[in-house]
């Protein structure tokens, strides 16, 4: 298994600022909150950040300001005695009030403008990226998996693969997004917001992260039955390690001598192949994931399970206990074969 | 008045004490309810159908609570397996719609149609046989669509059932295509019932009650009623759409064939926005009514209010977008919609401070109403303020779809509409039913919805803050949302104590409850005149307007628009059901109005109008030209000319 130079789950573990602001609710083991967003790891993401707790902040003064003038309003004299129905309770007209109003909403409409302003700076820093991006990714939202390619001038340096996208640090990204059935959302919170994936449009987004690390994804339009189990996995690298990544992803799985391998390929391309592609073989399925450097990814069944030799054999014997509803059916299988695939699968490096 | 102001009917009304002898006998006697099944089934009384639309709309939210309830368990803790992503999937859905359509919008519909005719002073609705109607296709069309839920077809692609999922190809059952037409049904009682409200708000106020003397519930109600008008033939259009393109082959939104997934979003949120106001401009108006009650003196700022209502329903035609900023649309497009969506926070703050005020510079009553009313003020806060961080838009990309906006809306629809609704109740129980609810039992139930609502809902907007997805039926752990949702299911099983006890005060006071006479308050307005429960011609004669605060007057100085009302006596209209029209902006009386007997043909139009959509849901042809034809036929018998209601011919000059 290839071993990148970024810890492993380095943000997904970190507590931060998330942790703070939820630290009367939750016990420290369940600091972890790795789609938060109330922390950013890249240029995109910084602004909107800022800006996120900008307006979290006038809001939460707002609600503490209301609370504190109803409150007053109730208490600063004796409140009248409900007696008995019917009975006559004093009444007048006081002439002030209005005042109330107009200081009130004068106060608020500045809040407000500000608020646009910001909003409108934030919008206009965040649209484009400030430099051009050295390639596109195109993502294709799909129930309930992630398609994933890498596109490049030149076409041999084209390949797919699925559910965890790898980026290089430091610079801009272009995402094409398609919708490959229903509509989707593509959304990496540390790193940018929603864009959807919409079939019969392709929309387009951009990200870019700091530092090296893996951030999860996680698809947020409604989709169906899996749509809980839609995530993904985005792995920033350094460009060196990014580069080898890439160069490796492009080869063909190398002749093996192993005779459970071989004859796990044989199987795989009979059961599986007519859905997966593993390239440079037999299999080349275009209705699940592009399987292809299997052992490469940290998750399977898009981020839904760790990616070990015990869950892959669970995934396969029984994908709708894993995801009901998903359209990958139980193969039939003797043990036999499934030890085969599974030693062919773990090959796949 | 004088005769010629009548010329179009053949006298000019006699005036006389509402005190005169026989007149309220002979006022029961045209106005009551036939006994039997016949008067049960073709009431056209508004205040029967008002208490009806308010069980009905209770009816459906007990039932709405108990799909979260349920669903709230399987999210009580990560990786839970208690329902079936298909069964969870149909529950939130059926939450949603159920809530949304089914709950909100009738339960204020209900309040208006039995306070309007009180508030205005008018003995029905302008259109009763249509109000008849209006409630009973509301009725029908939520049982077709809880049948089709209950055989295992309900809708699952979220209340916003969108395109691509929502289409035959990717839900294969006939789940969507019941709830599709549903909605279409039930669209055409919103409709009817809207035509109705502002009809009534326009032409059926009591002489005197020009345009700034009409209370803020009947500014509010009018103002959802105009938007309904206009927003939801953008819905039924939008389902109607769909249901060609699951039945018939059509292809608005199938891509392949060129259709547009985004159109569906487009027509949705162009209804789906305005509605959101529809179902809290009347809950404020109940507020911005009851709450000065309480505070013994009048609304601080009545114009602004008003027109605060008015504006906000405007402005809220233009902010349809905030619920796509996520689509891929241009940044100009979002720009202007964002900062629409901010802006429309102005005339919400109006309300704020005008209640605020109200309470600051009056007298308090602790009261269960005043302390749901008072409370409402923060609530609302809470709901606005999360609204108005998702109207940025950069930091929507980040809040939408996630539990932060399942937090906003609660907080609007329970803030803004539920504690409203519950104030009311306590307000306005005793004049319905003559009974005081029992104010101990109130404080409990005040304090644990209160509780509850708070401890269930806040946290999820820290949820949402830490990334938790809407719509997903479980959740892995380790995601740091596990503490939060199990005190989201706790607070949401308080709260929903809170109801019931809410739902036993009820039942108890209605049995034993404290006599509570005509105005158990010291309200001043026009409902709280008359006895509790009111006559069924509500007024014995029909009262003069002079200020917004009839029975107040004489308690502090007029202002110089004011004058004094006249409601012990006025026009008697004692010759057939009939109520006096009035001019439109000062409520001068033009015209009396003959109001038709009860009727069979809205229940038998309401009946026939399910059997149509009940055969096109099927693909029973059969049963759809059948229950077209019987639409057509009773179309046929309401329509016919009848003399009592002046219909056959000019009555004759002097």
């Amino acid at each position: 298994m290839l071993r990148f130079d970024s810890p492993k789950g380095l943000c997904l573990l970190r507590p931060g600022a998330a942790a703070i602001f939820l630290a009367p609710f939750a016990p420290s083991a369940a600091f972890a909150a790795p789609l938060n967003y109330l922390l950013g790891h890249g240029d995109k993401a910084y602004p909107v950040v800022a800006l996120t707790w900008g307006v979290t902040i006038i809001a939460a003064a707002v609600i503490v300001i209301i609370a504190l003038l109803v409150s007053g309003a109730i208490w600063h004299r004796r409140g009248l005695a409900f007696e008995a129905p019917g009975h006559l309770l004093e009444t007048s007209r006081p002439g002030r009030g209005a005042s109330w109003i107009w200081m009130g909403v004068g106060l608020s409409s500045l809040v407000l403008l500000f608020a646009i302003v910001w909003t409108m700076r934030v919008l206009a820093q965040v649209a484009y990226p400030s430099s051009a991006a050295p390639f596109t990714i195109e993502v294709t939202g799909k129930q309930w998996w992630w398609q994933v390619r890498y596109l490049a001038d030149d076409t041999a340096r084209v390949f797919a693969t699925a559910n965890e996208i790898h980026i290089p640090t430091g610079v801009p990204l272009k995402f094409k997004l398609i919708g490959g059935d229903v509509i989707h959302s593509f959304w990496v919170p540390a790193l940018s917001g929603k864009t959807d994936t919409i079939p019969g449009q392709t929309n387009e987004t951009w990200l870019e992260a700091k530092r090296p690390g893996v951030y999860r994804g996680q698809c947020t339009e409604y989709c169906g039955l899996q749509h809980a189990h839609m995530g993904m996995m985005v792995v920033a690298q350094t460009p060196q390690a990014f580069r080898a990544w890439w160069d490796h992803q492009l080869q063909s799985p190398a002749p093996t001598t192993n005779g459970q391998v071989a004859a796990g390929r044989i199987d795989f391309a009979m059961h599986c192949g007519s859905c997966h592609t593993v390239r440079g073989t037999e299999a080349s399925g275009i209705l699940g994931p592009d399987l292809s450097h299997l052992m490469t990814r940290r998750t399977i069944a898009a981020a839904t399970l760790p990616n070990t030799p015990a869950n892959l054999v669970r995934w396969i014997s029984d994908p709708q206990g894993v995801k009901p509803g998903a359209f990958m059916q139980k193969p039939e299988l003797t043990s036999h074969e499934l030890a085969d695939i599974l030693a062919y699968l773990k090959s796949l490096k | 008045m004088t005769a010629a102001e009548f010329e179009r009917y053949e006298r000019a009304p006699t005036i006389a004490p509402a005190t005169k002898p026989g007149l309220a006998e002979a006022l029961k006697q045209l106005w009551e309810t036939e006994p039997g099944i016949k008067g049960i089934l073709g009431t056209v009384d508004h205040k029967k159908i008002g208490l009806r639309y308010i069980v009905t709309a209770f009816a459906f939210l007990i039932a709405g609570g108990v799909e979260a309830l349920i669903f709230r368990l399987q999210l009580a803790g990560p990786n839970l397996k208690l329902l079936t992503p298909e069964q969870y999937d149909q529950l939130f859905t059926m939450h949603g719609m159920t809530m949304i359509f089914l709950y909100a919008g009738p339960i204020l519909s209900g309040f208006s149609n039995y306070l309007w005719p009180l508030i205005l002073g008018a003995r029905d609705m302008a259109l009763p046989r249509l109000n008849a109607l209006s409630y009973w296709i509301y009725l029908c069309s939520g049982i077709f669509m809880y049948a089709a839920f209950l055989f295992g077809f309900g809708p699952n692609d979220g209340w916003f059932n969108y395109v691509p999922y929502a289409a035959r190809a990717y839900n294969g059952g006939p789940n969507i295509d019941f709830y599709a037409l549903g909605i279409i049904l039930l669209g055409i009682s919103t409709t009817v019932g809207s035509i109705n409200f502002v009809v009534t708000f326009l032409r059926l106020r009591a002489p005197g009650m020009s345009l700034n003397r009409i209370p803020i519930l009947a500014w509010g109600t009018v103002t959802a009623s105009a938007a309904n008008i206009f927003a939801i033939p953008a819905v039924s259009l939008a389902f109607f759409l769909l249901w060609l393109d699951r039945n018939l082959g059509t292809h608005f939104f199938d891509v392949p064939a060129g259709g547009q997934p985004l159109l569906w979003q487009h027509l949705f949120w162009m209804f789906g926005h305005p509605w959101v106001y529809a179902i809290v401009l009347p809950a404020m108006g109940m507020v911005s009514d009851g709450l000065p009650v309480f505070c013994r003196r009048p609304l601080v700022g009545y114009t602004a209010v008003a027109l605060g209502t008015v504006a906000t329903m405007v402005l809220g035609f233009g902010v349809w977008v905030h619920h796509m900023f996520a689509t891929g649309l241009p940044s100009i497009s979002l720009s202007f919609f964002s900062a629409a969506s901010i802006i429309i926070v102005v005339p919400s703050a109006v309300a704020v401070f005008a209640w605020i005020a109200t309470i600051w510079t009056g007298k308090p009553v602790f009261t269960t109403a005043f302390m749901f009313f008072a409370s409402f003020i923060v609530l609302f806060t809470i709901g606005g303020v999360s609204g108005f961080m998702t109207g940025s838009v950069p930091v929507d990309w980040q809040l939408t779809d996630t539990y932060f906006v399942v937090a906003h809306i609660h907080y609007v629809l329970i803030g803004i509409n539920v504690f409203p609704v519950a104030g009311a109740i306590y307000f306005w129980f005793p004049k319905f039913t003559g009974k005081m609810l029992d104010e101990r039992l109130g404080r409990w139930n005040f304090w644990t919805m209160f509780v509850g609502f708070n401890l269930g809902f806040f946290p999820m907007h820290i949820s949402g803050l830490l990334g938790m997805p809407r719509r997903i039926y479980t959740y892995p752990d380790g995601m740091g949302w596990d503490w939060l949702n199990l005190i989201t299911t706790f607070g949401a099983f308080v709260f929903a104590v809170g109801v019931l006890l809410l739902i036993i005060n009820i039942v108890v006071s209605h049995r034993r409850g404290a006599a509570a006479g005509a105005n158990p308050w010291d309200a001043p307005t026009l409902e709280w005149s008359v006895s509790s429960p009111p006559p069924p011609y509500n007024f014995a004669v029909i009262p003069t307007i002079g200020s917004r605060h009839p029975l107040w007057e004489g308690r502090f100085p007029p202002e110089a628009d004011e004058s004094r009302s006249y409601i012990e006596g006025g026009m008697v209209l004692d010759r057939g059901r009939e109520t006096i029209a009035t001019s439109a902006l000062d409520a001068q009386p033009s015209v009396i109005l003959k109001m038709p007997e009860d009727s069979l043909s809205p229940i038998v139009l309401a009946l026939a109008l399910t059997a149509f959509f009940a055969g096109l849901g099927l693909n029973w042809w059969w049963l759809a030209a059948i229950g077209i034809a019987a639409v057509g036929i009773d179309l046929f018998v309401w329509l016919w000319p009848e003399p009592s209601l002046g219909e056959t011919a000019e009555p004759a000059n002097g």
